[in-house]
């Protein structure tokens, strides 16, 4: 069985993506005012040029279906701890006024 | 006589090629699976803060050299594909290529950390330094020193990241130009550092615009 890995041309097209991902990163950044979109949509781009990273540069696409379990739970175990600090930490000030009374 | 050599890159423990690679994937995804916890903890733990603290992070991101951190960020992405065409040179069985592209690899990692020891430098002469030199005399001069100390503490642990890979591909060079990979068709060991490289890559990824471009 011989391992199956992305072609340089795959390689290059993936680079020339991350590259034009990282200047509509900056931007995006520019205006000033977007706020709180701006970082909704940097960090979109960013889990798109993690996505890209994994799949072809890593060749978890290419790869057996444990390596994809494997992967997949490395970042499975970091929403857990994300999502369950930010759902106490971000949702604190929903209650204030109703304690004590 | 190339079957016989392929033969011989495979450990005694192990049935065949594709049994050794996918054992070898596996081991090393575990090891990026701790990695992902060892930064998702400052991941974490920056994004509480900086929740609870926006202005200020917003004010304390505007002293960063923005585009020194855009270029440092292509650098990177630039030696991803270096140490993939790497990887692809050590499968093909082509050594100066395997060679060449893993100097392209450690010259472009040496030119991140020099572009970010001179935002060291200019951060050091803004007396920007946690326990260092820091003094601030404009607005919310606290959330300034945390943003700053979540922003020395993620960039540090991932230069020495950054550090750690130069010196495997250093080692690894020097076994390539010696035939050590190509010779017995053994590229797996180019292959895991090269998950270990891009997976710096990646947390550099996330660190770029959370740190740079606070808005």
């Amino acid at each position: 069985m011989e391992q199956r890995h992305p072609t340089i041309r795959v390689y290059l097209t993936v680079w020339a993506t991350l590259m034009a991902l990282l200047v509509v990163t900056v931007l995006a950044a520019i205006p000033r005012t977007l706020g709180g979109i701006s970082t909704v949509i940097a960090m979109l781009i960013a889990a798109t040029k993690a996505v890209l990273i994994v799949l072809y540069f890593m060749h978890v696409r290419y790869a057996h279906r444990t390596t994809w379990i494997f992967a997949s739970a490395a970042f499975f175990w970091l929403l857990i701890l994300l999502g369950l600090t930010f759902g106490d930490y971000f949702t604190r000030g929903w209650t204030v006024g109703t304690y004590g009374k | 006589m190339p079957d016989s050599h392929a033969q011989s890159a495979v450990a005694h423990q192990f049935d065949d090629a594709p049994q050794q690679h996918h054992a070898d994937t596996l081991g090393m995804w575990l090891f990026l699976a701790t990695e992902v916890m060892l930064f998702g903890g400052l991941f974490t733990g920056y994004a509480v803060y900086r929740h609870r603290y926006l202005a200020g992070f917003i004010q304390a991101s505007g002293e960063m050299h923005a585009i020194l951190g855009a270029i440092n960020t292509a650098v990177l992405l630039c030696s991803s594909l270096a140490m993939a065409l790497a990887v692809h040179a050590a499968t093909t069985r082509k050594k100066n290529q395997l060679v060449g592209f893993l100097i392209l690899t450690i010259v472009l990692g040496l030119a991140f950390l020099g572009i970010k020891a001179t935002e060291y430098y200019l951060e050091y002469k803004d007396h920007l330094i946690p326990g260092l030199n820091f003094a601030w005399d404009g607005p919310d001069p606290k959330a300034m020193f945390l943003f700053m100390s979540f922003y020395f503490t993620m960039t540090g642990l991932h230069a020495l990241h950054m550090t750690g890979g130069i010196t495997v591909m250093t080692i690894l060079a020097i076994l390539a130009a010696r035939g050590h990979f190509t010779a017995k068709g053994n590229s797996n060991t180019i292959e895991m550092a090269g998950l270990y490289w891009h997976f710096v890559d990646i947390v550099w990824v996330f660190l770029f615009p959370l740190l740079y471009l606070v808005r």
